[in-house]
């Protein structure tokens, strides 16, 4: 009942956002959209374990990532607000880019909870298209360029994913079912037919990573974070890699069941190193702020790779990465806008001395680079020092080496251009505009939980997570 | 009747891979869809006459009219050249093409399995791994739409092969031809060939580290 009443008021939310042409009213729209959102997701919490219509079930983990994008989506809203009432913002795209983020934000909850592998693909496939709309917000040849390449390695990705979705039916008709739901897939893993099973996940693999930003496909998100506004941006950096992350994860869940789960581990291990490489490769010489965010975001999420390729204490650990990233990163994301502001460009040359012209802003800058390079009080800290742990535990010495090489490298990367943004002089003159403390708030305060998780983390945090690996074979 | 049908399909492969205009190429897509339309035809027979008669519907109306339809009005409108520029000569690409084609009838041979049969997976296949080729050696922006469409269809064919035991499936392939087609080509109609006056890959390097 909720889920409906949630679908067609977004529909309807979106249809009045694309035709409305006053602020007031676009303003108005959003607060009913956040509203509901929240009161979705409080009522998501209320009924966990439940499932609905046999498509969608409030399972932990989907609830866990629901409550992630609820909590985010607020600063998002706000900035874009800031974002889009500069003066020379038109309000013809500000009606597009609100429609199309209350497009993705309803799309990513339905695709977290979706309970179905084809409903999974199809949300996953609206969240191309809303990203698309996000991407192309500038309406100039750059981010058309972007949009284009968005948009067809999408389209090449989602045909994969479908590969993968027919090979899974042509490796279930082996066990006398015909439901594509997650959980009879689960209960029928022993039965699959192996060889289908692993082409199934090879193709539905690869077919995902164009959204978590993986090996081979992660071209596409980086130019799309790159050009889509800052604030939708944190969306796509922050949120939407969980998707491709949950459409990855409950085809693994089915996998860990059968007999093909040695073989697809070292698959993602395998997938996993070639992205640290690759992002460790390109770190090094990167001169865009926005662009070397999105590449850490490909880092991180080899680490959540590694940790579910490993096992052991590494699922948790790759969970609570996953949630931690989002927070951080989102906010990193955020804290863009006031920097492009004063700078009024994205390349690293153009910044410095930050912190004489912006003191609060650039300690919470610092205090997101340091979340993100996972040094401590970072959360992530604590969950890279257990995947680390596992790989130890699992004796897999080698992949040890090679991550520590290349995460030294991405954090010497980053770290020499934080330091030239905060501390070093500007080479140019950069005229002084004054920042308000309070548009710095929302970062920190996401800085904050993805510390305080970290160190701290809530009982009910560690039940979900906990409950949501369970069918994993641990 | 299927079998040669999707003989048929397969030997389209190979003229693509070495058809020189890029009417031709249309021509060869537009063929492809008929194509779809009588092996869905010949092989949906346990689904719902509803149903059946929307995926006909779409395979004919969608993928032998429309889609040849707009992406010939878009060459028109943008003055695209005839010529399709590949990297690659027209030798190397046949024989590219006929080692797709012979990988997965090796690949085929070694699946032993009731549920599927082995001419849809070998044209379906070669069909999606042609395309994955063709996009990456045509240097206009045009053709990798086209080599995309001929991804589509291989998965279309795919999807029959499971099609009598799951129906939905079959839909969601014509959800996604939809889908994604519309995206492309309508990015395509509206904006890339206007702002990118020659639209081939070369023009496309804005965007870099």
């Amino acid at each position: 009942m909720m889920l409906s009443i949630y679908f067609i008021t977004t529909l309807f939310l979106v249809i009045c956002l694309v035709f409305s042409r006053n602020s007031k009213v676009q303003e108005a729209l959003m607060v009913v959209f956040t509203m509901l959102q929240v009161r979705f997701c409080v009522y998501a919490c209320c009924h966990l374990r439940e499932d609905i219509f046999n498509y969608f079930s409030f399972d932990a983990l989907g609830v866990l990532l629901l409550v992630v994008l609820t909590i985010i989506c607020i600063p998002v809203f706000i900035h874009s607000h800031i974002y889009l009432t500069r003066p020379q913002a038109k309000i013809e795209s500000a009606a597009v880019y609100y429609a199309a983020l209350v497009l993705l934000v309803a799309a990513m909850s339905l695709s977290f909870l979706a309970n179905h592998v084809a409903v999974n693909w199809i949300f996953t496939e609206i969240t191309t298209l809303s990203a698309a709309l996000l991407i192309y917000h500038h309406r100039n040849k750059l981010a058309l360029e972007g949009t284009w390449k968005y948009v067809f390695i999408c389209a090449i990705s989602i045909s994969f994913v479908f590969i993968g979705i027919l090979f899974l039916s042509l490796s279930l008709m082996h066990a006398g079912a015909h439901d594509l739901s997650y959980k009879c897939l689960i209960a029928s893993a022993q039965q699959l037919d192996t060889f289908w099973l692993k082409l199934a996940f090879i193709f539905i693999f690869t077919g995902y990573t164009a959204k978590i930003g993986l090996f081979p496909m992660f071209t596409a998100g980086i130019d799309a974070k790159d050009k889509a506004p800052a604030p939708a941006g944190a969306f796509l950096a922050g949120i939407l890699v969980n998707v491709g992350f949950i459409g990855i994860f409950r085809v693994f869940g089915v996998v860990a069941n059968s007999e093909a789960f040695e073989w697809c581990r070292h698959f993602m291990l395998i997938t996993a190193l070639i992205t640290l490489f690759v992002a460790s490769a390109y770190m090094v010489k990167l001169h865009n702020v926005k662009r070397m965010l999105a590449y850490s975001g490909v880092e991180h999420m080899a680490i959540v790779m590694l940790g579910l390729a490993i096992g052991g204490v590494g699922y948790v650990a790759a969970i609570m990465h996953l949630i931690m990233h989002s927070f951080v990163k989102s906010g990193l994301f955020l804290h863009f806008t006031q920097m492009y502001r004063l700078y009024q460009s994205k390349l690293i040359d153009d910044m410095g001395g930050y912190f004489k012209h912006n003191p609060f802003g650039a300690m919470v800058l610092l205090f997101g680079f340091f979340c993100i390079m996972a040094i401590p009080p970072s959360g992530l800290f604590v969950s890279e020092f257990f995947i680390f742990k596992a790989m130890i535990d699992a004796r897999q010495i080698l992949v040890f080496a090679l991550t520590a090489f290349f995460l030294t490298v991405i954090i010497w990367a980053i770290a020499r251009s934080v330091m030239q943004i905060i501390f070093l002089p500007a080479k140019r003159e950069i005229s002084d505009i004054k920042f308000s403390p309070w548009e710095s708030v929302s970062q920190l305060i996401l800085f904050l939980i993805a510390a305080y998780i970290g160190i701290n983390p809530p009982e009910i945090l560690l039940t979900l997570i906990n409950e949501s690996i369970s069918m994993l074979a641990l | 009747m299927k079998e040669i049908l999707l003989i048929i399909f397969l030997v389209t492969l190979f003229y693509m891979s070495i058809a020189n205009r890029m009417r031709g190429y249309i021509q060869v897509l537009s063929i492809q869809g008929v194509l779809m339309f009588l092996v869905a035809f010949f092989q949906l027979h346990e689904v719902s006459a509803f149903n059946l008669f929307w995926i006909l519907l779409e395979t004919i109306i969608f993928k032998s009219v429309a889609v040849p339809y707009f992406l010939s009005t878009i060459i028109k409108h943008n003055k695209i050249t005839r010529e399709s520029e590949p990297f690659l000569p027209h030798f190397v690409s046949l024989i590219i093409t006929t080692a797709i084609v012979v990988g997965t009838i090796i690949l085929a041979s070694m699946i032993k399995d009731e549920h599927l049969d082995k001419i849809f997976f070998v044209a379906a296949v070669s069909a999606i791994f042609f395309g994955l080729y063709f996009i990456s050696s045509r240097r206009k922006l045009l053709s990798h739409v086209m080599g995309y469409v001929v991804i589509e269809n291989g998965v279309f064919i795919l999807s029959l092969a499971v099609g009598n035991e799951m129906p939905m499936l079959v839909n969601l392939g014509v959800l996604l031809d939809i889908f994604a087609s519309v995206l492309i080509l309508g990015i395509f109609v509206n904006k890339i060939g206007d702002v990118f006056k020659d639209a081939d890959v070369d023009s496309l390097t804005l965007l870099k580290d």
